[in-house]
């Protein structure tokens, strides 16, 4: 018998509301017809025309789709190799430095990693003529580099938690090392990889401050695109915009999680 | 023959902990061997280190004449059945068990045969396609067994093999391993601390504690002749009584004990001095209570004492005794109930004689 | 011998696997770190770079602490560290508040609703950052939604100024953040089992005495996790204040970010990320010995 306290249902729906109300609104607001945003002008779907013809947007979109897909892959190689690391190989000469390295980007304020990026960059150019423009590599090692640290966290908790007789009775009979990782511990904690792969293409996708720092000229990814708009004021082809993105996420985390819960049946 | 593994010499230290302190044993061809003790008394960190996923700080270890000290697991003709089975779960049946031989790259038409013999062998001949979340725990069981033995592993480790098991299947699969290990004539050794499984499988016991073997010998020599107090007291329930040593020859020991009351005898041969404190140890059943004093002791140089129902049990098959003897000292007193009888056959306070026979008895060293 | 090789090749691919990401992280994360120090040290020139290289051309060395100084003496930045800090640690605060009795509450909640309710936790997260900061600027401005609804109330007869201040800052602050907050206290509270707190109030416990001694200790690790998730970064926000704040309500990620693009003072700037850092040099810490335990505890 759970006693339903009301100071905990209430503050339950004050906080879903909070967080979605602000929402809903930009959703309601992307059918506006008026021009001036929050004063309502019938319902009408004019932005969401306007927003497929602006070139802008599309090629801020894709630029920003090839970042997202190539900076995901090379973080869950990378980082699955180092949650691996951390849960599995013991103790090394330089483990705690690993480990710190592994956690602190995922904390570190994004002005802080960007900037510091950009100075390597720079410093590498000076030093070697690479990066002479800066732009879709600059971004993508960017966002490798801090997604690394997620993919690394949610694979070595997977693991953590695993049964390491598993990969030990594997050993038992005869599978190599290298071998029994691809036979039997990858298999095992795919569902953690590709949560971690989701997880870094959400990050990259958003991100705005580092590649803010990182890129050049004409390479503008999609959020620096939506920020200088966004800087001049509420906007009705953002708010269409808005509206697509929240659309596609939802359906996405719906189709996951329905997905998830038949495997379970 | 007889030492087919042998380990000599060997120790395992972590960090300053000792978890095996400087062991040898010899384990014949064939044999049924268990390693017995209670948890965290160093037997798991023994049977990993015949197994290879621990290396011994100092020490060997060979296998038919081999030294495999260093080897790593997947180098050895040894093969483990682990306390969680450790069932590949993204694998059906057919496919665990597979494993081993595709490691060894052996022919597919050769693996396929071989699967389904072993499969037979552990009866889950119809459970091939199935998926281990779809097995029960000891079909789960049976499935890691297969997937050591379809290997033809010189040694087959267990790891606490009947823990999980209910009481009947756990009685079932004790007598099916047994069957198979004679089949097949592998090497079987056990880590447990279930001393009831030790003794229905095993042809020979090591009794462990703190890193030390304390005796090896087989289920009845261990039982029946503890060397010592851990291990009488180990092994089922043993009264002992402390004494002095009051006369040593070929045939017969006699002690002094106050707490007894009487001089109590066992059979010679043991190494001790007159004078010497030792510990006289009998097994409940050995005792015979009545209320009458037995006659013609003094002929038969059986032991009696007297004393007085402390407490009582029945348990249907037996009844257990508590008796108190005039030193205050408490005998366990263990008796089948071979007659039926409505009224009980002792009762508290009852004033009764205990007796034994001299060879029942065990003289304990420390 | 093939044994021998095939050691030695298990031992080479340990080895890759260790090295690539670390080798990636030093290169990438850690050796960045030391060039903002280097480049902290330098002078503002108007060239490509706009900074003095550590070595001229005649090798000598050349390093200069002036960037530091004017941070040190300069009212402006000490002003703008504090408020940074009081601004993070406000936003912590109210996502505390209002997390932990989330928290509690789907931690309490049967199981077919409970992973609807984390569900919906986690989805804002997965949606743009930036757009649903751009949502608040809906809600805040003089003509939002807000302000409309409390002049239809009646309630007010001119718009409040909402945007551009520090409120909405701090608002916009702990909506953004809320679910780093819920989501660790979540763990924690997850693994409360509520008849030990039952056990406690029929031993006579009162509602309070039982939430600190049973609770509480449970609940402390995830709200020293969500604390710090929440602080470290809020603390160097630049969106947020850009978007909401006015121009009074500086922000040290904002002054960082507009001395190196607006000013183009990279020295000076690197000179304010190094300080930034060392404010957090403590809680990060802190992070990661919490981060070490929680996977210790795991396992």
């Amino acid at each position: 018998m759970k006693k339903r306290s009301t100071f905990l249902v209430s503050t339950l729906a004050f906080g879903y509301a909070f967080l979605y109300i602000p929402l809903i609104l930009v959703v309601v607001y992307s059918f506006n017809d008026s021009r001036i945003a929050t004063i309502w002008g019938g319902f009408s779907t004019r932005w969401y025309g306007e927003l497929l013809q602006n070139n802008l947007i599309l090629e801020a979109a894709f630029l920003s789709l090839r970042i997202a897909l190539t900076s995901a892959t090379f973080a869950t190689i990378l980082g699955t190799m180092a949650g691996l690391v951390l849960a599995r190989f013991g103790r090394f000469k330089g483990r705690t430095l690993f480990s710190g390295m592994i956690t602190s980007p995922m904390v570190m304020p994004e002005v802080i990693t960007g900037l510091s990026l950009l100075l390597l960059f720079v410093t590498l150019q000076q030093l070697t003529g690479w990066p002479g423009q800066r732009g879709f590599s600059t971004i993508t090692i960017a966002h490798t580099t801090f997604s690394m640290a997620y993919v690394a966290v949610i694979v070595q908790s997977r693991l953590m938690s695993m049964d390491e007789s598993l990969e030990e009775a594997a050993m038992d009979l005869g599978g190599r090392p290298l071998r029994v990782v691809f036979d039997i511990t990858l298999p095992l904690i795919a569902p953690a990889m590709i949560a971690g792969w989701l997880l870094a293409f959400t990050l990259s996708l958003d991100d705005l401050v580092i590649a803010s720092f990182v890129s050049g000229p004409g390479s503008s990814t999609l959020p620096m695109y939506i920020f200088s708009k966004v800087k001049l004021g509420v906007s009705p082809d953002i708010n269409a915009l808005a509206t697509l993105i929240i659309a596609v996420v939802s359906l996405g985390v719906l189709i996951a999680w329905l997905a998830t819960r038949r495997v379970k049946l | 023959m007889k030492d087919f593994i042998r380990i000599s010499g060997v120790s395992k230290h972590f960090g300053n902990f000792v978890a095996v302190d400087n062991v040898d044993l010899d384990i014949g061809k064939g044999e049924l061997f268990s390693i017995l003790g209670a948890s965290g008394c160093g037997k798991t960190t023994l049977l990993r280190m015949l197994a290879g996923f621990e290396i011994p700080t100092s020490g060997t270890i060979e296998i038919d004449g081999v030294d495999i000290t260093h080897q790593p697991p997947y180098d050895r003709p040894v093969n483990m059945m682990f306390q969680s089975y450790a069932i590949f779960p993204h694998m059906s049946v057919e496919k665990n068990v597979a494993y081993g031989l595709q490691k060894e790259r052996v022919a597919n038409k050769e693996i396929h045969r071989r699967v389904a013999e072993v499969l037979e062998l552990v009866q889950l001949d119809q459970f091939g396609k199935r998926k281990p979340d779809q097995l029960s725990g000891g079909q789960r069981q049976r499935v890691a067994l297969a997937r050591a033995l379809i290997k033809r592993p010189k040694v087959l480790l267990l790891d606490e093999p009947l823990a999980a098991l209910d009481k009947k299947l756990r009685v079932r699969t004790q007598f099916e391993l047994m069957n198979i290990q004679d089949e097949l004539g592998i090497t079987f050794v056990v880590v447990t601390h279930d001393q009831e499984e030790a003794m229905t499988l095993s042809s020979r016991i090591v009794v462990m504690d703190s890193g030390k073997f304390r005796q090896i010998g087989t289920p009845k020599e261990i039982y029946e002749f503890p060397a010592n107090r851990f291990v009488a007291e180990f092994i089922g329930t043993i009264n002992t009584f402390d004494g002095t040593v009051s006369q040593a020859n070929e045939e017969l020991i006699r002690v002094n004990s106050k707490e007894a009351g009487t001089t109590l005898t066992a059979l010679g041969k043991q190494p001790v001095e007159v004078g010497q404190k030792v510990d006289v140890a009998i097994r409940p059943e050995k005792i015979f209570v009545s209320k009458e004093k037995p006659e013609n002791t003094e002929d038969t140089e059986d032991t009696c004492i007297e004393g007085v129902v402390d407490d009582l049990g029945y348990l249907g098959n037996r009844s257990l005794y508590r008796i108190r003897l005039k030193s205050g000292k408490i005998v366990q007193v263990s008796s089948q109930n071979r007659r039926r009888s409505v009224t009980r056959f002792l009762e508290w306070e009852d004033k009764v004689w205990i007796s034994w026979r001299p060879g029942s008895t065990a003289i304990l060293l420390d | 011998m093939r044994a021998a090789t095939a050691k030695r090749n298990d031992e080479l691919w340990r080895r890759v696997a260790i090295a690539a990401p670390y080798l990636w992280l030093l290169v990438f994360f850690l050796a960045p770190f030391a060039i903002i120090f280097k480049i902290s040290l330098a002078d503002p020139v108007i060239a490509q770079p706009p900074f003095t290289p550590a070595f001229d051309d005649q090798g000598n060395f050349s390093a200069t602490a002036d960037n530091f100084a004017f941070l040190l003496t300069d009212k402006l930045y000490a002003v703008t560290y504090y408020r940074s800090v009081l601004m993070a640690a406000a936003a912590t605060l109210l996502c505390l508040a209002l997390g932990f009795p989330m928290a509690y509450g789907i931690a309490r909640s049967n199981s077919s609703t409970r992973s609807l309710l984390l569900l919906l936790i986690v989805l804002p997260f997965w949606i743009s950052f930036l757009l649903r900061v751009y949502a608040w600027m809906g809600l805040l401005n003089n003509y939002g939604v807000i302000n409309n609804f409390f002049m239809w109330l009646g309630v007010i007869d001119q718009p409040m100024q909402l945007m551009y201040t520090d409120f909405a800052v701090f608002v916009g602050l702990a909506y953004s953040y809320l679910p780093f907050m819920i989501l660790p206290l979540y763990a924690s509270l997850e693994r409360l089992d509520i008849d030990l707190v039952e056990a406690a109030q029929d031993l006579g416990a009162s509602r309070t005495r039982s939430f600190w001694d049973i609770t509480w200790p449970l609940a402390r690790p995830g709200v020293i996790a969500g604390c710090l998730l929440v602080f470290i970064p809020a603390m160097g926000e630049y969106v947020i204040p850009y978007l909401l704040g006015g121009s009074e309500s500086l922000l040290i990620g904002r002054v960082l970010f507009d001395e190196f693009f607006v000013n183009r003072d990279w020295p000076l700037a690197s000179a304010v990320a190094i300080v930034l850092l060392l404010l957090l040099v403590v809680p990060i810490v802190l992070l990661q010995r919490y981060h070490a335990r929680d996977q210790g505890s795991v396992a």
